[in-house]
């Protein structure tokens, strides 16, 4: 039986391709990345998103040297305010301060996904290069596996590792693991299976090198080029999942600050201000766009096809 | 061309048993008993050896997942221990709400985002078609709970012109679909996007190919040619992005029903999750995943009866 290969060919494709390009015109790597990044910034839009991504990445780094208060430092008396220059995004109903929260919860966004995509990246490329280098049964088994996993609407499944393991920052990492694993496995199975039968794999085997040296020597290096522009397309995937969850009140758990739960926070009072939602989404909104501009200018920029100078 | 199909159907079946075990045996991925984690570990012996022996727990794993398929093969989805319900008939009863939510969502994207990708995809490299390609991106990338909450806040509490919570009264269909209008664009506003530029993208492919070519060496007026020739092909890419995207939809549709308080599917797993109601959270993730299987298999079999290439044949 053939299974089916849809599932995310076409990114996928994009990222091999993007990643493929620079190599072909072989100026050295940092001449290459330097010409690209220039071409990037000159795309206003590519140049927005770069800014936007380097705000919020910065601002995480920092929060502790940024946020002007303490996120957890509760005062009543101060509660709901609207922004002033005490509180530049004003205050929850608590009375702590917005702006500081929300530094500090891209901190805990930005630390999620880099750990969650990062052991999933470590899973998917074993499992990739077992389904793309090993016997076909296990192939198979691993593939559907993937299938299936696949084929639970996120959030459902979320929902339903939460109800086993309680919701906890843990189990957020636990579910973006879970769901990244098969991407980045059938990425690399793919990509795999294409080097597999590649001459200069064949040359390697008529030669008696062993797996592990094809593996590690040949296969991986060809893999993980790909496979780390796919994971940093995800961030913003992994960090909506984050908000989502911390939403709901399933994710992060308070007092703890993460943009979901002070976007949950702002909800609850909405009828009396609105600028905790605001400053919660904000933030979300921001880290979204900015990653989706810069991810598209990047592709446009690596990929030949879309080109517009050539 | 059968030979396909019947293959597709099966490894969506496969699917389908692989997925229900899986959830299945989650239950005894987490250390300790299964049983205390639905009741709370306050629960007395006697509850838990009753719900254990209720539950089926005292079988081997295997057993107790080739019981569970054979229930759910024939439309029992256990019972709701806390109301002493058929989880299939609580489930069931939600779903209605979440299905008519979905499909308000994408019906109101595909007739805004298909005649915009149309449009962008003829007048390339316009202001239009830049201002639409920017647009398309960020509804993309926006995520729908922020759009929900973002809507409550402008149109409900600001501008009070939509109710912000409820289905609306029963029985009135009036003041049901005033109730809709809120949600229904937060679920469907990303699609717009999605639309739009998968139906630019390919409508620019099938602008360049030889029969419209040929069409417009007739003198065929320009309308005619999109709307008849161009569009109707252009439009196949979406079935399959429909198929792959109900899950996306569902997950947006819990986050609506959530924010919008409403009843529905995702409303229902919600309660459950908070009161660890593992059965009931269990069928609503068994019957949505179905949903969605059933839906990427019927989107390929559409596609390979429009596109033999699919088939493998040729």
């Amino acid at each position: 039986m053939r299974w089916s290969t849809r599932g995310c060919a076409v990114s996928i494709d994009e990222a091999v391709m993007a990643a493929d390009a620079p190599s072909v015109d072989h100026p050295g790597a940092w001449t290459a990345f330097r010409r690209s990044l220039l071409r990037v910034v000159r795309e206003p839009l590519g140049a927005l998103g770069l800014v936007m991504v380097l705000v919020v990445v910065v601002s995480a780094l920092g929060a502790d040297w940024f946020a002007p208060y303490d996120p957890n430092k509760i005062d009543i008396r101060a509660k709901l305010e609207p922004p002033s220059a005490d509180h530049l995004l004003g205050t929850d109903q608590l009375g702590r301060d917005i702006f500081s929260r929300v530094l500090v919860g891209g901190q805990i966004a930005l630390e999620v996904s880099l750990v969650a995509i990062g052991v999933a990246l470590a899973i998917g490329l074993v499992l990739g290069l077992i389904a793309g280098f090993g016997p076909r049964w296990l192939d198979h088994a691993l593939v559907l596996l993937f299938d299936t996993v696949r084929s639970f609407p996120t959030v459902m499944f979320a929902l339903a590792l939460i109800t086993l393991l309680g919701p906890s920052l843990e189990t957020v990492i636990v579910v973006v693991v879970v769901t990244q694993i098969p991407i980045y496995a059938r990425m690399v199975r793919t990509q795999t299976l294409a080097l597999r039968s590649a001459e200069f794999i064949m040359a390697e085997r008529v030669m008696g090198a062993g797996f592990v040296r094809i593996l590690a020597v040949h296969i991986l290096p060809n893999v993980i080029g790909p496979l780390l522009i796919l994971a940093s397309m995800d961030i913003p995937f992994v960090i909506t999942i984050e908000a989502g969850l911390s939403f709901l009140g399933m994710g992060v758990r308070p007092p703890t600050p993460s943009w979901g739960t002070i976007l949950n926070d702002g909800y609850s009072f909405l009828y009396n201000t609105p600028w905790p939602a605001i400053a919660g989404g904000l933030p979300v909104i921001i880290t979204t766009l900015g990653f989706t501009f810069l991810g598209e200018s990047l592709r446009d920029v690596f990929d030949p096809k879309l080109r517009k100078d050539v | 061309m059968w030979l396909y199909m019947c293959k597709r159907i099966v490894l969506g079946a496969i699917i389908v048993v692989v997925a229900v075990s899986l959830l299945y045996s989650m239950i005894h991925l987490v250390p300790g008993d299964p049983v205390k984690i639905v009741l709370g570990p306050r629960a007395s012996p006697e509850l838990q050896a009753a719900i254990h022996e209720k539950l089926g727990l005292n079988d081997p794993l295997p057993v107790q997942i080739l019981n569970f398929l054979g229930n759910v093969a024939t439309g029992d989805l256990g019972v709701d221990v806390f109301k002493n319900r058929p989880v299939a008939d609580i489930v069931f009863e939600q779903l209605p709400h979440t299905v008519v939510l979905v499909l308000t969502g994408i019906g109101w994207a595909m007739l805004l985002g298909i005649p915009l990708g149309c449009a962008s995809a003829m007048y390339r490299n316009s202001v239009l078609d830049r201002i639409a390609g920017v647009l398309s991106v960020s509804c993309i990338a926006i995520p729908s709970f922020v759009v929900a909450i973002y809507a409550v806040m402008l149109f409900a509490v600001t501008l009070k012109w939509l109710p912000a919570i409820g289905a609306g009264t029963p029985g009135n269909l009036a003041n049901q679909a005033w109730h809709l209008v809120l949600p229904a664009f937060a679920v469907g506003l990303g699609w717009v996007g999605y639309l739009a530029r998968l139906v630019r993208a390919s409508m620019l492919e099938i602008l360049g190919e030889a029969h419209v070519r040929t069409a417009r060496a007739f003198g065929l007026p320009e309308r005619t040619i999109v709307l008849k020739y161009v569009l109707r092909l252009a439009i196949l890419p979406t079935i399959t992005l429909l198929g792959m995207g109900i899950g996306i939809l569902i997950s947006s549709a819990v986050f609506a029903e959530i924010v919008f308080a409403r009843p529905g599917v995702g409303r229902l797993i919600f309660d459950a999750v908070s009161t660890r109601n593992y059965p009931v959270v269990m069928g609503a993730v068994l019957v949505t995943t179905v949903l969605f299987v059933v839906s990427t298999t019927l989107s390929d079999l559409i596609n390979a009866l429009v596109d033999p290439r699919v088939r493998g044949e040729h």
